[in-house]
């Protein structure tokens, strides 16, 4: 029996010497005697309390204050004590932070985006700032300040993404697959969108959303634009210059139909005059009937091939189908129907170009002979109005 | 015309001093003027956003009454009224000319056709406005009236046709060639432009502005007319009908005040959302 008492005291007494010898010399405990209340502040009426159970639960818990404040060594301690070194254990966060656009240190502490230094939570724990349903609401802190936007020259992201079809997806049915944030800029190597590394600049962006969209992706890669893109022409339009990138709109919504139209138009500057001068663009500038086609009706949105494209929509072989997609009876002679037909151009549309004359020439005359007549016409009945009446001995006798 | 003689028989009496009046519109015509100018205003109301939807207004009036579906429907609508409305009077005229064989429709004095008088009382009118010769005498049909008449006709099959074409595109298409769908749009809108720039100033002018007529000519709303109008309008139509012995049976009652007061305030305001509309156009016209 004694010997084994003995054991055990010997072991439990390892035990103890093995789990102290690296500890710091300043245990929580000690330091909570102080910082638990609440109301404590420091010199210059900063609050240094600790709310000690959150502490304990929070993912640093286990570990002593020491171990992050390193400058402390005993008690009592100085006043000023040297800040935290996250990346003393973070060092793969700290790495990603250089060069990134919240590398400055001084501007951005980690506590900027984690929060309270002794409430940090693992990011899948609904109570940590960078938890996927509040990663918005801890950027929006800084990037839903119209001040602090235009101090820096960039646009005041959070409440157009909050109204995006992404911020509802995430704010009003709490998907964790929404896009947030940190799903298209990154974490901690966040770069600026004209460096050619960063997820969003122009020519990552298909790849970045393509990360959840796969397959709109493909098809886009697939089309005149995505293989333009591919090559390196980034005159092309890739996904955030139709959908924008924040504001981002459910596609078969009537106000995202009313503004994608000119969107193709500025660069399509041509296909885009003549679409205008048809019953398509007429009807559905006005708003209110979405139904009219637009550019992506016949060309398709994302796998825009050219019409010499067997595959392509408005192929000549796959006419019937796409116009009859509206117009039910659609037939071969229907389909000659020119929805980019230009009046105005006598070599390409004859037909159009001489009618547009005729009915101009028709309109011009008939107004000019009769504007003449009638004002010809006006002079005169005055003139003898006036006659008569001073014949009459009137008030302009 | 026959018709023109029924509202005289109730009218034969006379109040002593008081001044005559004379029929010139049945009631079916006035009736018909009303369905006219009505639906046309209504077409050139929800016609004119389309043609000119990239202006504010255009966009501010389709949502202003919901949205281009309601637009289009109101167009559609007022042009199926219009079409009915046309047809009745087709069918009148030939009626009236064909089975009937009622005289003086298609040829004379009392027709809307045009003849030799026409251009002669054009040509004398245009002399008389410089100041170069006397007014000439005018029939029952002055030659500008006959031409609004016909070109409400020519533009009633115009802009019907084309619209009908490209309502139903798809059944057009079976008998149309592919271009003649693009054709249609640019016929049906220049057209349209012309009726409208026709109607809301040349045709408003001439009938209605005019000094003689000043601010409106009653005479399509009431369908009467002094005996003084009468002569000075039409001093053709007063003689002939005085040399026939016929003046009697177009005596009528003054126009009631009811309906004179009633025909000004509709006349104004077809006028006032003319000239709107006019303005309008204009404005999109040289502003785009």
């Amino acid at each position: 029996m004694k010997s084994r008492s003995s054991i055990a005291l010997t072991w439990a007494a390892s035990a103890l010497l093995l789990l102290a010898a690296p500890r710091a010399v300043v245990a929580q405990t000690d330091c909570l005697a102080c910082h638990a209340d609440a109301s404590m502040q420091d010199a210059s009426g900063h609050s240094v309390a600790v709310d000690a159970p959150k502490f304990h639960s929070s993912i640093h818990g286990g570990l002593q204050c020491s171990d992050c404040h390193t400058a402390i060594k005993d008690y009592p301690h100085p006043d000023k004590i040297t800040p935290v070194q996250c990346d003393t254990c973070h060092a793969d966060e700290a790495a990603g932070l250089v060069g990134s656009v919240h590398a400055s240190r001084a501007e951005h502490p980690c506590t900027s985006c984690h929060g309270d230094a002794h409430a940090i939570f693992p990011k899948a724990d609904p109570r940590s700032a960078v938890y996927p349903l509040n990663v918005p609401r801890t950027c929006g802190a800084c990037h839903g300040n119209a001040s602090m936007a235009k101090q820096h020259g960039l646009n005041n992201v959070y409440p157009l993404y909050l109204d995006s079809i992404h911020g509802f997806a995430l704010s009003k049915e709490g998907l964790l697959v929404a896009a947030n944030c940190q799903s298209c800029h990154g974490s901690h190597h966040i770069l600026s969108h004209k460096d050619p590394q960063s997820p969003t600049y122009k020519a990552n962006v298909p790849k970045t959303c393509g990360n959840c969209h796969a397959g709109i992706a493909a098809e886009y890669m697939g089309g005149v634009h995505g293989k333009a893109i591919a090559a390196g022409e980034l005159d092309a339009p890739v996904c955030s210059d139709c959908h924008t990138a924040h504001a981002i709109e459910q596609p078969t919504a009537s106000a995202f139909r009313m503004q994608s139209t000119p969107i193709c138009g500025s660069c399509h500057k041509d296909k885009f005059s003549t679409y205008r001068d048809t019953f398509h663009s007429q009807l559905g500038s006005l708003g209110g009937y979405v139904e009219t086609a637009r550019c992506w009706d016949c060309h398709k949105a994302h796998e825009i091939l050219p019409a010499s494209d067997p595959r392509s929509p408005i192929n000549k072989a796959n006419l019937i189908a796409t116009c009859g997609r509206c117009h039910a009876g659609a037939n071969r002679s229907f389909v000659q129907y020119q929805p980019h037909a230009n009046a105005r151009n006598r070599k390409l549309n004859p037909a159009l170009y001489f009618i547009r004359l005729f009915m101009n020439l028709l309109l011009g005359s008939v107004l000019t002979f009769f504007m003449i007549h009638t004002v010809l016409w006006l002079i005169r009945s005055h003139y003898i109005q006036i006659k008569t009446r001073s014949a009459n001995g009137g008030k302009n006798g | 015309m026959a018709d023109l003689e029924q509202p005289a028989q109730e009218s034969k009496e006379q109040n002593g001093a008081k001044e005559r009046y004379f029929v010139r519109f049945t009631r079916a015509q006035r009736y018909l003027h009303a369905v006219l100018f009505t639906t046309f205003l209504g077409l050139a109301a929800t016609g004119l956003p389309m043609r000119f939807s990239q202006s504010a207004w255009a966009r501010m009036f389709a949502s202003g009454v919901g949205g281009f579906g309601a637009i289009i429907f109101f167009h559609k609508f007022f042009a199926v009224v219009l079409t009915v409305a046309f047809l009745i009077h087709v069918k009148g005229v030939f009626q009236r000319g064909l089975v009937n064989r009622e005289k003086g429709i298609f040829w004379g004095p009392t027709s809307m056709v045009g003849n030799w008088k026409d251009v002669k009382d054009l040509l004398g009118h245009l002399r008389w406005m410089v100041g170069l010769g006397p007014k000439p005498q005018f029939e029952r049909y002055a030659y500008w009236e006959k031409f609004d008449y016909w070109a409400v006709f020519w533009g009633m099959i115009v802009i019907g046709f084309s619209g009908y074409a490209m309502w139903f595109a798809p059944f057009f298409a079976r008998f149309l060639p592919g271009w003649a769908l693009n054709a249609v749009l640019v016929i049906h809108s220049e057209e349209a432009l012309l009726a409208i720039l026709f109607i809301f100033s040349i045709h408003f002018v001439n009938t209605h502005l005019r000094p003689d007529s000043f601010p409106m000519d009653m005479v399509i709303f009431t369908g009467v007319e002094s005996e003084e109008e009468f002569k000075i309008k039409r001093p053709k139509e007063y003689q002939r009908l005085a040399a026939e012995g016929k003046l009697e049976n177009r005596i009528a009652h003054a126009p009631a005040l009811w309906l004179t007061n009633f025909s000004r305030a509709v006349g104004a305001i077809a006028i006032l959302i003319g000239l709107t509309l006019l303005v309008l156009t204009l404005s999109a016209y040289f502003g785009s």
